[in-house]
């Protein structure tokens, strides 16, 4: 007795005992990294079909990986968007720009100007290229790991510290954790600390882009972590039946926190191939390789402004930073693994196809490098003027209370009330500043 | 029955005609889809059907697939794309088709909807009105009877409306959809046809004869956050919303009891100064609601009378709910709070 499970010997005895599968990553602190079981294709290996095409011709390319950078930094095959060299200094230069920014915010964090930060290095391309892919007046619905898609459309760097700084400057009023942008004007919709919630609402906005019979398409982003999310199921339902102008990128950068991809399935599939099911288009793309990303992203885009529907684009890339600020990767996976990654780095690679072309330089690259960390520098300075979190420069104390409702109602005005008459208590000459 | 603030001043000429509670809800839908040509609506079964209830009836036909359509059967998505809409710059009215499937949206509503113009610092909004009928009584059993709407008004940036009337239904509706915040609007099913008084082995008279069913033609709004008094008396105040109306006056009627009755038609914003009026007046306070009782919304007026009324009151407060268990099927009428159980309590506070 008690040698097996409580129903062996009854129903079923003579079969052999179910196990559980709970997924282990390939990797695990200290362990050496080899990624050879990984299936990369060579740049170029894929046909590009029509961006019209029937969703089943895209199915193949679920499985694959379009790729356009080879090893030799050439540009080749049929995805290869062809863009000129300065479109692509452009877009270098964006890229550079976020990774600088993501590189000062770090420190700040660290410094105590606030309380949290999430860099996206190493997944640059992923938003960047996408961003250079889309009109301006295109809706993005992003996750948190976006800022790519602000800098590339031209959002003030210093509004961006603003915000997370919480200061009395921040537009969003020091309510939402750092990092969570948001902005009509630049057609960026409001972050979620909810994760995937915006891909059902991108569905929506495509929706009613539709129906008002607009131009304009929506693009959203989640990781391959949330894709597990019943809003993705939700969000790819409704696009489906509804043929909503949308495109759905998951960034699939390996881990979710500390869980990797197997935990939302990753050990079964790819991410694109959930396109199937759907009967949406499916892309899987090199995240790594700013011009296959633009050129995905350009097809999903075309694609949907012609009124063909909606495609998924998974987005193969690895999360070379933590988590956030919060995180330390180093106690969940071997810290082998980015240099590792067989898939480089989307910065190194667009700047030496760059320079493969002639149309960049070394020399080039170190000065704006210098020049784009001091124009960050320069931000953080004129954003510090304003305040950084917990010293005192936040919005006046009454903000608390606005934007719950249009018009505050009898509660919140009773509530608003208490809250300065504490502030009284604590501090008897405390005065609201203008 | 309708105030002059509340009423636009040709609606006095404005004809009208006794209709039930769809007929109004339809027809508030209808009026505010000519006027405004963002206003949306769409759910499980709402296009060319017109909806389980009927409540759509007609109104893809006269405006389009393009504003009247079906969905998926998944709230989630339904109210998910609702808010991507409100984004964009339509005025959505989705509907979940019974409040009891409204929990694989509540994500969308709790974290997104009622959360968008306060972490966008007003940037996005979500006009969105939900509507929803809610409530038991006609035998749904425990999965289309439920009274969820302490849920919502537990939730900051989201305005819960329930309408106890077809003249209200209308009203109340049309000033939802209108309205710039989430309004989750929940429609008491059992009283779509009749004002059902609790009295369940008696026949329901129709919305016809019932002056309440009274709906002037045209476009009128009743402003959220104002309540309204049903009926004026001297011996206690009943806080009541929906069905519970009309079961909370059967019974006083019955009893000969000379209640002041509140219809709170929005529980948030809530107009507290009708109901603090009322109770120092009368010095005495019965809840009536129909879901469960821990934690329902009857918890939250009771800590407001107490807080604000507390020493014009004569009687502890009294509190009359559903039972919390789920809705039982075959023993509905052992669970809702009917004449007996809203008499015991009648009685007690006569007593004290």
């Amino acid at each position: 007795m008690a040698k097996g499970p409580a129903s062996a010997g009854t129903a079923g005895g003579n079969l052999p005992p179910l196990s559980l599968h709970v997924p282990e990553p390939p990797f695990r602190p200290g362990d050496p990294v080899d990624y050879s079981f990984l299936q990369i294709p060579a740049a170029g290996a894929f046909a590009r079909p029509d961006e019209g095409c029937a969703t089943e011709e895209t199915h193949p390319l679920c499985h694959g990986l379009i790729r356009v950078l080879d090893e030799d930094h050439r540009a080749v095959g049929a995805w290869d968007p062809k863009l000129d060299a300065e479109t692509m200094r452009r877009m270098l230069r964006v890229m550079a720009l976020t990774r600088a920014f993501d590189d000062r915010m770090y420190r700040g964090q660290r410094q105590g100007k606030t309380s949290f930060y999430m860099k996206c290095t190493g997944e640059e391309a992923t938003s960047v290229a996408s961003a250079f892919a889309m009109d301006n007046e295109d809706m993005v619905f992003p996750s948190y790991r976006q800022q790519g898609i602000l800098i590339a459309r031209g959002y003030p760097i210093v509004e961006m510290i603003n915000q997370i700084y919480s200061n009395r400057a921040d537009k969003l009023k020091g309510r939402q954790l750092p990092i969570m942008y948001s902005s009509r004007e630049h057609n960026f919709f409001t972050i979620s600390g909810n994760l995937a919630t915006q891909y059902p609402q991108a569905a929506g906005w495509a929706m009613a882009s539709a129906i008002k019979g607009d131009t304009r398409i929506a693009s959203t982003w989640i990781g391959e972590g949330s894709s597990a999310e019943g809003d993705a199921h939700a969000a790819f339902t409704f696009a489906t039946v509804f043929n909503a102008p949308v495109v759905f990128n998951v960034v699939n950068n390996q881990w979710a926190i500390s869980s990797f991809s197997g935990f939302a399935g990753g050990e079964r599939s790819t991410f694109a191939a959930r396109a199937i099911g759907y009967g949406i288009a499916g892309l899987r793309v090199d995240g790594n390789d700013a011009l296959a990303v633009y050129a995905a992203a350009r097809w999903a885009a075309n694609r949907a402004r012609a009124g063909k529907g909606p495609t998924l684009i998974e987005h193969f890339t690895y999360r070379a930073e933590g988590h956030s600020t919060s995180d330390d990767p180093s106690a969940y996976r071997s810290a082998h693994e980015q240099k590792e990654w067989p898939l480089g780095d989307p910065i190194m690679r667009l700047k030496q196809h760059l320079i493969a072309l002639g149309e960049w330089s070394e020399d080039q690259h170190a000065v704006m490098d210098l020049e784009l960390a001091e124009q960050v520098k320069a931000a953080t300075k004129d954003a510090e003027k304003n305040g950084v979190l917990g010293h005192g420069l936040h919005h006046p104390f009454h903000t608390m209370f606005e934007d719950v409702f249009e018009d505050l109602p009898w509660h919140l005005q009773e509530q608003a009330e208490q809250a300065i008459r504490e502030r009284r208590i604590k501090w008897p000459t405390w005065k609201e500043y203008e | 029955m309708m105030t002059l603030e509340e009423a636009p001043l040709s609606l006095a000429q404005a004809p009208s005609r006794r209709i039930n509670m769809i007929e109004a809800i339809n027809e508030a839908l209808d009026i505010m889809m000519e006027r405004d040509s963002n206003v949306v609506v769409f759910g499980e079964d709402v296009g060319y059907f017109g909806g389980v209830f009927r409540a759509t009836a007609g109104l893809q036909k006269k405006y389009g697939k393009n504003r009247v359509f079906d969905t998926p059967i998944n709230e989630c998505g339904i109210i998910g794309a609702a808010v991507g809409m409100g984004a964009y710059g339509l005025r959505p009215v989705p509907e979940i088709q019974f409040a009891d499937y409204i929990y694989p949206g509540l994500d969308q509503l709790v974290s997104e909807a009622a959360r968008l113009r306060y972490r966008s610092a007003g940037e996005f909004i979500a006009p969105i009105t939900v509507r929803s009928p809610f409530g038991g009584g006609i035998f749904g059993g425990q999965t289309h009877s439920q009274s969820p709407e302490a849920l919502f008004t537990h939730v900051a940036g989201l305005k819960t409306v329930i309408p106890s009337t077809p003249h209200d239904a209308k009203g109340l509706l049309i000033a939802a959809i209108e309205d710039n915040d989430p309004v989750i609007f929940f429609e008491p099913k059992r009283i779509y046809n009749g004002p059902f008084t609790g009295y369940y082995d008696k026949p329901v008279e129709p919305w016809s004869r019932h002056e309440a069913a009274e709906v002037p033609e045209g476009y009128y709004r009743i402003p959220l956050g104002k309540a309204r008094v049903v009926r004026q008396g001297e011996a206690m105040t009943v806080l009541a919303y929906g069905t519970m109306i009309h079961v909370a006056e059967a019974v006083c009627r019955e009893k000969g009891i000379d209640a002041e009755i509140i219809d709170l038609r929005t529980l948030v914003p809530l107009d507290i100064e009708t109901i603090e009026a009322s109770v120092k007046k009368t010095g005495k306070c019965l809840i009536v609601h129909e879901a469960t009782r821990t934690c329902g919304f009857g918890a939250e007026l009771s800590a407001l009378v107490q807080e604000r009324c507390f020493y014009h009151l004569e009687a502890p407060i009294e509190r009359v709910t559903g039972f919390d268990t789920p809705y039982p099927h075959s023993l509905e009428w052992a669970y809702f709070p009917g004449p007996v159980r809203i008499g015991e309590a009648v009685d007690r506070l006569l007593k004290a």
